[in-house]
């Protein structure tokens, strides 16, 4: 331009501005930087382009890709499914029953089981499926409602004693507090703890067992083993819900307890409820083989023999 | 510099400097602020999400002021991990009726957008009281003084009102038994057939155990409406949103 001023010290063109003889130079930007704005400003153009960008009336324009974030998520779950699909139909149409340690099934739905068991179940029953108090301990052999895995299966999907699901676990023990008089609840609460603890009123024990035989054994047994049918816990071992203690099988005879668990089928797909099953049938059969592993390597061949045939003969 | 020398006339005439500084900030509006106008459009319709019951809307302030929000969001993502581990991405309309929403951005325990039914109350209580007795690696911290709070329904008329004024359509009905509905929920005897037609799907129960009717009560009766409120197995929701 034929007005463009140039500086003399520098070189460089000024703006034109003059205040009191003082001019302002006009460095100009950047060459890399100038073209990594422009590269910017047409990128920006060509992504509202191809994706969902400008809003309109009604709705925002979808851009020509045809890209949706909920397509992606639906594509990337068939994707995932697609993978294992031979597997997951397999899970599905197995007999759960016969299924076998170390073969791939078993081995594919312990893996998904395990996933699922850590994200949703452990909440309650503890990361090591070791539970808490009030939340069952699946690690041993002692089960509400059935630890076989069509009863395992069924108590995941239908859970107990929740308002969501009809075919949900239900039993109610009631609350003896309102029904029997204090020397009986007494007496009934020494029985029961007597029954897996050797240091007990013998006395009292055997009046609560009259108490037990009127009003306790319909459910829990005449020999108070429990029934799994009605849900009524074993009360002949040593394994406690919330507590084995006087005080605390007191408070359960006079309040009872209604523990609730969630209908996982209203989560779950059918092939997480299945995973989920095996993994919980698995778990106590691991720790059993985590045990023979530990005396294997501890011990000679003749006292593993000797261990196997004593621990395991039953189990195995 | 003939462009710059026709500039030199809006910036020796104020008027002129002025109008054309309007209408450069006219652009800039229109394009931010334009599109919140027809915001509406952008909400999919969803059968099933309604108001907060007079309780679960105590629980929801409750859930405020104890800053849940720093550690909890309430937004799954639409994300395969986010899906398998929470469950349906959440939808905008599901938090439609919430004010302020609580999506949150900040997970140091985990989302809580559909933790609703996923617990029993009974576990609620046991967490919220000492969250470590059930999950012994978590950091939250104890909130037991919950359960000693009392509450009562003297402002949660008020209340309603208030949401109603910024858009929440409670109604008339809805307003006049609010104080009976706010203590019904926590009473499992009581007459609540009148509450599940005003809110369908609300939770009934006696939450926190005790026979006070406490923040705890509150807490929980919200925690457990969350993200319940749409059927996720007969709604669709639109792919392209």
């Amino acid at each position: 331009m034929a007005d463009k001023k140039l500086d003399e010290e520098t070189g460089t063109e000024t703006t034109g501005h003059s205040w009191d003889g003082i001019e302002e130079l006009n460095t100009p930007l950047p060459r890399w930087w100038l073209w990594t704005l422009y590269a910017t400003i047409v990128w920006g153009i060509g992504y509202t382009i191809a994706y969902p960008a400008w809003p309109m009336i009604s709705g925002a324009t979808a851009g020509v890709l045809g890209y949706s974030t909920r397509a992606a998520v639906a594509t990337d779950i068939a994707e995932h499914e697609a993978k294992n699909q031979g597997l997951v139909e397999a899970l599905l149409a197995a007999d759960l029953t016969t299924l076998s340690a170390g073969d791939d099934l078993h081995r594919y739905a312990v893996a998904r089981g395990g996933s699922v068991f850590r994200a949703q179940c452990s909440q309650c029953h503890g990361a090591g499926a070791a539970g808490a108090v009030g939340y069952p301990n699946l690690l041993d052999d002692d089960w509400l409602w059935g630890g076989d895995i069509e009863s395992i299966s069924a108590t995941v999907a239908h859970g107990v004693r929740n308002d969501t699901d009809d075919d949900a676990r239900y039993s109610e023990m009631p609350a003896f507090g309102d029904m029997l008089e204090d020397e009986d609840i007494h007496a009934v609460v020494e029985y029961v703890y007597g029954l897996s603890s050797p240091d007990f009123d013998k006395a009292l024990a055997e009046q609560g067992a009259t108490v037990f035989a009127d009003n306790c054994s319909a459910c829990h047994g005449d020999t108070a083993q429990g029934d799994r049918e009605l849900g009524a816990p074993n009360l002949a071992d040593a394994i406690w819900l919330y507590g084995g203690s006087r005080e605390t099988v007191e408070e359960t005879v006079r309040n009872a307890r209604y523990g609730v668990m969630p209908a996982w089928g209203q989560r779950l797909g059918q092939a997480d409820i299945r995973a989920v099953s095996v993994y919980d049938a698995f778990l106590g059969r691991r720790r059993v083989d985590r045990l023979a592993a530990a005396i294997c390597a501890a011990a000679t061949p003749e006292a593993v023999l000797f261990a196997k045939r004593r621990r395991f003969g039953a189990l195995a | 510099m003939a462009i710059l020398d026709k500039h030199a006339v809006l910036e020796k005439s104020p008027t002129l400097l002025l109008t054309f500084s309007l209408l450069v900030v006219t652009v800039g509006g229109l394009v931010e602020i334009a599109p919140l106008f027809w915001l509406e459009n952008t909400i999919e319709e969803v059968e099933g999400v309604r108001p907060y019951s007079p309780l679960e809307l105590t629980g929801r302030d409750i859930y405020i002021r104890e800053g849940c929000y720093t550690c909890h969001s309430q937004m799954i993502r639409p994300m395969r991990d986010e899906v398998e581990r929470y469950g349906h991405y959440s939808l905008a309309a599901e938090s439609m009726y919430d004010h302020p929403f609580q999506w949150g951005s900040k997970r140091t325990g985990p989302d809580l957008a559909r933790v609703g039914g996923r617990y029993s109350d009974a576990w609620h209580v046991d967490h919220l009281k000492d969250p470590q007795s059930v999950v012994p690696e978590s950091v939250m911290p104890k909130y037991a003084f919950l359960s000693d709070a009392e509450i009562d329904s003297d402002h949660i008329e008020a209340l309603l009102r208030t949401h109603r004024f910024v858009g929440v359509p409670y109604s008339d009905e809805q307003i006049a038994q609010a104080s009976a509905d706010f203590h019904v929920q926590a009473d499992p005897d009581g007459d609540w057939d009148g509450l599940v037609e005003r809110y369908p799907g609300a939770a009934v129960s006696n939450f926190d155990g005790q026979s006070a009717l406490t923040e705890m009560d509150a807490l929980i009766a919200y925690l457990q409406v969350m993200g319940t409120m749409v059927d996720f197995s007969t709604f669709t929701p639109d792919a392209s949103r």
